[in-house]
């Protein structure tokens, strides 16, 4: 009786792995995405160009890569554009993308909101009030639902 | 538009026999109820007691007057009319987890149970053993079956699972029938053979509806999408992410207009352009009443400032008809190819019928092709 109560490596097991009706989402490659050009994105905000930053930073989203770096580098930049942009210019912003625009950006700002630092709250929240007349609910719901973000 | 709150328990299936006087409904216990048309009111006939779990799916065969139900104890049962009283036949699915849908086949001489365990039973009536008999279509589903619609064609069968896809499979059985023609969906369509599966889509498919030629296919997804589906050498998928609430069921009421209905507690129009390949909103259908709009004193604005941090008017109260979530929809009359009324059902116990030549009146911009 004492012999099977002193280890309870059992406990650690992962049943999951070991389920044969597991899902297993498909798998798109996505080695090749690079998450969007850091150097185009910071010339373009040096010049003062928001509107083409913001375009710029949207491209090639790292959505299916399982890179964590290449992610995180991402949201990075995509925070700079956003935080360089006037109160003012944001409703224009939102309104200089396309559907598939405003949900990739709404995707990222819930990601900035994971990790919030000192002042990105504040402006992703403007961000998000201007995204949210612009998308509306269902724009937020593709955020939860998405099987694969950034 | 004609609003009739049953009871305060949702709904969580309906059915209406053939000539629309009479409903089943389950009221979210184990029974089915059937109400019958009295005047202007509804009076329940009959109670239908023999599931020992949720009531999941009803279908009520207009031609042979038979209703099959499924519910969460694992089980479908075929009620038939004996004189006055409805008698259960139990049909074995042979399923270990929950029947989540239930349809009736065009000829009525088969019916197709989705379930949790991820699989299709398609069950037909063995007239030598004088019993309902199923086969499965297990290959590719990898998750639970939530929706279910037949082809006018009796052989084709529309599933939508919870695996964020939408297919159309095969249901030829061919004890009971003859081998079909081809459609633009394929000609080789053995049992369980997969036509069309989507892709695109990253929500759970809870609501799926053939055209009433059968050419097209539309579902409602979990992220807020209306997908349509047109047949073909290559199926063209057509989709639509919408601002609103996942909607939960999608019917056609002609073979270009969708109506699709969901958390959001108003039916809505959608337009399909085959030619151009657009799938845009139509519109909002329900009619909220005009209330009067009252000017708000200083100190109410005050209040609403300092409880809501705004000094909308706008109040917290629902102005649709549905005051909670439309789980089901069913076309009256007119079919799915002109459909001139279509009746809805929620989460707040309640039906609406509604009736189309009036929404197109009372919507100026409401344009149903």
């Amino acid at each position: 009786m004492s012999k099977n109560t002193v280890s309870d490596r059992f406990r650690k097991v992962d049943v999951d792995e070991y389920d044969e009706n597991k899902f297993v989402d498909e798998e798109d490659g996505g080695e090749n995405q690079l998450g969007p050009d850091e150097a185009e994105v910071d010339s373009l905000i040096r010049q003062g160009n928001l509107m083409g930053a913001l375009q710029a930073v949207l491209k090639n989203p790292p959505i299916n890569t399982k890179n964590q770096n290449v992610k995180d580098r991402a949201e990075g930049l995509v925070l700079k554009v956003l935080s360089s942009f006037k109160a003012s210019d944001i409703e224009k912003g939102v309104q200089s993308l396309d559907k598939n625009g405003v949900d990739l950006l709404m995707k990222y700002i819930y990601k900035g909101f994971e990790r919030p630092s000192e002042n990105s709250s504040a402006i992703l929240l403007q961000w998000h009030e201007k995204a949210l007349s612009a998308g509306g609910v269902g724009c937020i719901v593709r955020v939860l639902t998405a099987r694969k973000t950034v | 538009m004609a609003y009739h709150s049953f009871l305060l328990e949702p709904i969580s299936c309906h059915a209406w026999n053939k000539d629309r006087t009479q409903i089943a409904l389950c009221p979210n216990n184990h029974d089915v109820h059937i109400y019958k048309k009295e005047g202007n009111g509804w009076t329940k006939t009959q109670v239908l007691k023999e599931h020992n779990g949720q009531v999941t799916g009803i279908d009520w065969a207009p031609e042979s007057n038979r209703i099959v139900t499924c519910g969460t104890d694992r089980n479908a049962y075929v009620w038939t009319l004996k004189g006055d009283v409805w008698k259960p036949t139990l049909v074995i699915l042979r399923i270990n987890r929950a029947a989540r849908c239930v349809k009736w086949s065009p000829k009525e001489n088969k019916f197709a149970v989705g379930s949790g365990s991820r699989l299709i039973s398609v069950c037909y009536f063995e007239q030598e053993n004088d019993w309902w008999v199923c086969k499965h279509i297990k290959k590719p589903i990898r998750s639970t079956i939530l929706c279910l619609d037949w082809h006018p064609n009796n052989i084709l069968l529309a599933a939508g699972s919870c695996d964020f896809k939408c297919r159309i499979f095969s249901a030829y059985i061919k004890e009971v029938e003859e081998k079909p023609a081809p459609t633009p969906w394929g000609s080789k369509m053995p049992f369980g053979e997969v036509m069309f599966e989507s892709t695109g889509t990253a929500g759970w498919v809870h609501g799926v509806c053939f055209s009433e030629s059968g050419n097209r296919v539309a579902w409602a997804s979990h992220d807020s999408t209306v997908a349509v589906a047109e047949g073909g050498k290559t199926a063209v998928i057509t989709s639509l992410s919408s601002e609103t609430l996942p909607l939960l069921c999608v019917t056609f009421i002609t073979e270009n207009s969708l109506v699709a209905a969901g958390h959001d507690c108003y039916p809505a129009l959608f337009v399909y352009d085959g030619e151009k390949g657009t799938l845009t909103f139509g519109g909002k259908l329900d009619v909220p009443k005009q209330s009067a709009q009252k000017g708000l004193t200083a100190r109410e604005r005050f209040q609403n400032l300092d409880k809501k941090a705004t000094s909308d008017t706008k109040e917290a109260v629902l102005e649709s008809l549905h005051k909670n979530s439309i789980s089901q929809i069913s076309i009256l009359q007119g079919g799915k190819a002109k459909c001139a009324k279509f009746c809805t059902t929620g989460m707040d116990g309640g039906m609406a019928i509604w009736d189309v030549k009036t929404l197109e009146s009372a919507m100026k911009d409401l344009k149903i092709v």
